[in-house]
């Protein structure tokens, strides 16, 4: 009985706190992609650009939980399968995160555009529990910088 | 030390390719970070204490792969590659490799 208690309790606290945290995010994610759209990110592999330019290695890179109760969502869908809606806001965020931290630091260093960018996804949950998941995503690219 | 995720630089001209330098880097979080990650657990959100350990990891597998490169001979390091496993609970490794080359004109 108490067990059910305590279950439900961290499901709402999830639910109400991990809700209040990704509107924060996404909000302060959008903001800084209208800020950052000036520079392009390309996945191509071959610069497009003429001239020369300097290259720098550039990389951005975050680490992103879940919450209770997308854990708990995310149990609940794999009985009966289908999209996880909470887990690709989760994803979708850590990713977007990522590239906004490349893009800020190829920013300070003056580059004008970034090319080959790699993304990279990684599960660290380690020790914490099966139930909970932790997610680092790195991005990273070559900026050019006109010499 | 020049650093590319590149195949090539524009610009200047690689004379001599060295082979494949590598870096790694295993780092563990310690406990109480791992407490404070699974309180965090419960109400989502970024991990700041493991984004910066990994920061930290990364860059340090990076000098390691940089100093190969230096033992070589290379100027340059061309193509580099990331990659992150989680080889054992609480415990992640990271690797970087890349191709050691010589850049003409490259101090």
């Amino acid at each position: 009985m108490y067990e059910l208690i305590i279950t439900l309790v961290l499901i709402t606290l999830g639910y109400f706190f991990g809700s209040r945290a990704e509107k924060k995010h996404y909000k302060s994610i959008i903001e800084r992609e209208k800020i950052l759209n000036s520079l392009p990110v390309m996945a191509s592999r071959i610069p497009i650009v003429k001239g020369d330019y300097d290259q720098i290695l550039v990389s951005g890179n975050v680490v992103i939980a879940s919450d209770y109760f997308k854990g708990f969502v995310a149990s609940l869908r794999n009985l009966f399968g289908g999209r996880l809606r909470t887990y690709e806001t989760l994803l979708d965020r850590a990713r977007r995160e990522a590239i906004l931290r490349m893009k800020e630091q190829a920013q300070e260093l003056g580059a004008d555009i970034i090319f080959n960018v790699k993304y990279e996804t990684s599960n660290i949950s380690g020790q914490v529990s099966s139930k909970m998941s932790v997610i680092e995503v790195h991005a990273y690219g070559t900026a050019l910088k006109k010499a | 030390m020049f650093i590319s995720n590149l195949e090539f630089t524009t610009g200047k001209k690689v004379t001599k390719h060295l082979g494949l330098v590598q870096g790694s880097s295993v780092r563990a979080k310690h406990a109480g970070r791992d407490i404070m990650a699974s309180l965090k657990n419960l109400f989502g959100g970024e991990l700041k204490g493991y984004t910066e350990l990994l920061q930290e990891s990364r860059e340090e597998a990076t000098q390691r792969m940089l100093a190969q490169a230096r033992a070589v001979g290379a100027n340059a390091v061309l193509n580099v590659r990331f990659s992150t496993s989680s080889i054992a609970a609480g415990a992640a490794e990271i690797y970087v490799y890349g191709t050691a080359v010589i850049l003409d004109g490259q101090g």
